[in-house]
């Protein structure tokens, strides 16, 4: 196929040493490419699959005929579908994913304003999931078949095992009102404070630094301890196994043992040998953990009334909207692609091994 | 001799070659169980155990709930009371529907049990075929296959399963079949990238080579000696899979979609309801339901870990003695000298 020809023209231009890098990196972009259009070809099939006319879907009953076609026209639904489909990839190069059909709003702003939460709660799960995982990952891995490396592997079981919305239920219930009453269980903030700070970055903890708002801020923080524990725990337990299974092939290798034999302490052996080649692996089952985590932020949203894009997903899904619903999806997908490709790159940064 | 030659035909012999494969299969389910040993053994053995309850829970479920998925009175008409704290005739509590708790729990085992069953059915027959398809013929459609089946696999799994379910629920309605094909079309691509790797590389044996001179048509190359050799890396995933498909079940019911309440009792649904009632401090309809889901994916995903590290010789752990040498005694000192 034409990528076999794209790595042998690469390998071609560049000399056999050096250049390397290059040539992974160009080919990797350009795979891109193909990679985003699959993915969105396939995204449209799904939507259009379906029998019957979106628009009087979710509006069926509810607007007089004459309006619904009209939607139906500026929707351009009544057009033939390889033209909607061109519409389609168009629309979605120049960042226009239409309007929603049940209350006109433009998605790419409702994308804009809900990204922010979505955004704040990943990476701080994503922060809460290491700060947890990787200690406990190098525990069990160096303490291999102890009694300490099976109560951790239940524990990565376990957090696998629940489901984020249980986890988030049983969180509430235990610091929320009824319980100890330590946190809030809804929302990204008080309702006071997110009339007080202005939107300027969506995101609603850098705008109350910016705004120099420190109980605002606070406040901001507060909201968020218990959803990034949920959402974050789900991945620790992830992240724990790889790092173990990764310290334990590790330390197997031949290097480590002559690191061991020249008198070097176990302590050192795991810290300056090991844990290093371990993390390689770990950057890109990372980036195949994207899906997880945004699967999971859906979820999670759900449970902690958390204004997020998944909330709004879910709120068109039940209202039937079909151009919300292609849009957000679209942009699930796309967002998927881009970290997939960003890990690969910055893999291949690290690791001279990746560019074959 | 004769008798040796000749050996008499009839339902003798159908019936102890029948009983010898029966004992085959037996031995075969049975193997991981007597190779294992070590926590291997004991995740394989608790996981048995717990997928066996919920199991069982889930086929005698008119028996052991004491009411409907969707009772709110009892024989005599008269109404549960709302949001009952566990205990008495409830011991799981009622709803805030006035459901009973416990019911639901039993119920929505059969719910779960029957959608995962089902969805590993279609994924395994859909993936295992267009794997072994995709492998043995290649080229273009390989190609395309592989394509469409590596984007599908990009995509969230909950994300692709709401999509396929909100798409369905509006044609097929929201039974345990639409929650089970949405749930489908999150495990087929798997299957295809085990089966079409395992019959790209099984295609190049002598094997499938001398079938090939012999004459052996296309079709009988795929379903007698590919099929037997690839279905090997089957089983762990398939149990994995359907830890998994439980979560994408409970998720889906958690966001309203799959199965509508009228239709079964769901795990998830259970949940979504029980978000509000966390606000108000009552425990017992969250926590019932989590529980279960909780442990039917432990104890596949107890089994699943187990029959990977028996099975697959990359895990598998050797335990190998350490070699002691005997310290020398002075005299052989003296012979090393």
């Amino acid at each position: 196929m034409w990528w076999h020809v794209l790595r042998k023209a690469g390998v071609g231009l560049s000399t056999r040493t050096s250049g390397s890098l290059r040539t992974y990196l160009v080919t990797r972009l350009l795979l891109f490419i193909p990679n985003v259009l699959v993915i969105l070809t396939i995204v449209f099939i799904l939507m259009r699959v379906a029998p019957g006319d979106p628009v009087s879907v979710a509006l069926g009953g509810q607007r007089p005929p004459e309006q619904i076609a009209m939607l139906r026209e500026a929707a351009g639904y009544d057009r033939p579908i390889i033209v909607q489909y061109w519409e389609y990839i168009r629309g979605v190069l120049t960042f226009d994913l239409g309007e929603t059909i049940v209350d006109s709003r433009d998605i790419t702003e409702i994308l804009i304003t809900n990204g922010g939460a979505t955004l704040t709660l990943t990476f701080a799960a994503v922060l809460v999931a290491l700060v947890i995982g990787v200690p406990l990952g190098l525990v069990a891995g160096r303490r291999r078949d102890t009694p300490l490396d099976a109560g951790l592997r239940v524990f990565s079981i376990l957090t696998y095992a629940a489901p984020v919305f249980f986890l988030g239920l049983l969180l509430q219930l235990a610091f929320g009102v009824r319980g100890l009453g330590w946190l809030p269980t809804s929302s990204q903030a008080n309702a006071i404070m997110q009339a007080r700070v202005s939107d300027v970055t969506n995101i609603f903890l850098v705008d109350a630094l910016l705004a120099g708002d420190t109980e605002a801020f606070v406040d901001g923080l507060e909201h968020l301890v218990l959803p990034a524990l949920t959402l974050g725990l789900l991945l620790s337990g992830v992240f724990m196994r790889i790092i173990r299974v990764n310290l334990v092939q590790t330390l197997r290798g031949d290097y480590v043992e002559a690191v061991r034999a020249r008198g070097v302490s176990e302590r050192r052996v795991v810290i300056h040998h090991a844990f290093r080649n371990a993390m390689v692996p770990f950057v890109t089952v990372l980036g195949l953990q994207i899906a997880l985590l945004l699967g999971g932020a859906i979820l999670t949203e759900q449970t902690f009334n958390w204004p997020g894009i998944g909330a709004q997903l879910v709120r068109y899904l039940g209202s039937r909207d079909y151009v919300a619903v292609q849009g957000i999806v679209t942009f699930f997908a796309l967002a998927v692609v881009t970290v997939s490709l960003l890990i690969d790159i910055i893999n291949a940064l690290i690791d001279p091994r990746v560019r074959y | 001799m004769a008798t040796v030659a000749t050996p008499a035909p009839g339902p003798s012999q159908a019936h102890a070659t029948g009983r010898s494969r029966m004992r085959r299969i037996l031995r075969g389910i049975a193997r991981p169980y007597r190779q294992s040993h070590g926590v291997a053994r004991f995740m394989l053995v608790a996981g048995t155990v717990l997928t066996t309850v919920m199991v069982i829970t889930a086929v005698f479920a008119p028996l052991i709930a004491p009411y409907g998925f969707n009772q709110v009175a009892d024989a005599g008409g008269e109404r549960f009371g709302n949001h009952l704290e566990p205990g008495g005739d409830h011991i799981f509590g009622t709803t805030v529907q006035g459901l009973d708790v416990f019911s639901r729990v039993v119920w929505g085992a059969r719910t779960a049990v029957s959608v995962v069953f089902l969805a590993l059915l279609f994924s395994l027959f859909v993936g295992v075929l267009l794997g072994i398809i995709a492998g043995f013929v290649g080229r273009w459609l390989d190609r395309v296959l592989v394509l469409v089946m590596d984007a599908l696999y990009t995509l969230p799994a909950l994300l692709l399963a709401i999509v396929v379910a909100f798409l369905l629920a509006e044609y097929v309605g929201g039974g345990v079949t639409t929650a089970a094909l949405a749930i489908t079309a999150v495990y087929v691509p798997q299957y295809f990238r085990v089966v079409r790797a395992a019959t790209v590389s099984a295609k190049e044996q002598t094997y499938v080579e001398a079938a090939r001179a012999m004459g052996a048509g296309p079709v009988t190359i795929m379903g007698r000696y590919l099929l037997n050799n690839v279905v090997h890396s089957v089983p762990v995933i398939a149990t994995l899979n359907a830890a998994d498909a439980i979560l994408t079940l409970a998720g889906l019911g958690f966001l309203g979609y799959g199965i509508q309440p009228t239709e079964a009792a769901e795990w998830g649904y259970d949940l979504q309801r029980a978000v509000s009632d966390a606000g108000a401090g009552i425990w017992w309809t969250g926590l019932f339901p989590g529980m279960a889901i909780v442990l039917l994916v432990l104890g596949l995903t107890l089994v699943g870990e187990g029959l990977n590290e028996t099975m697959n010789p990359a895990l598998r752990v050797r335990r190998l003695l350490p070699v002691v040498m005997p310290t020398r005694t002075p005299d052989q000192e003296e012979v090393a000298r």
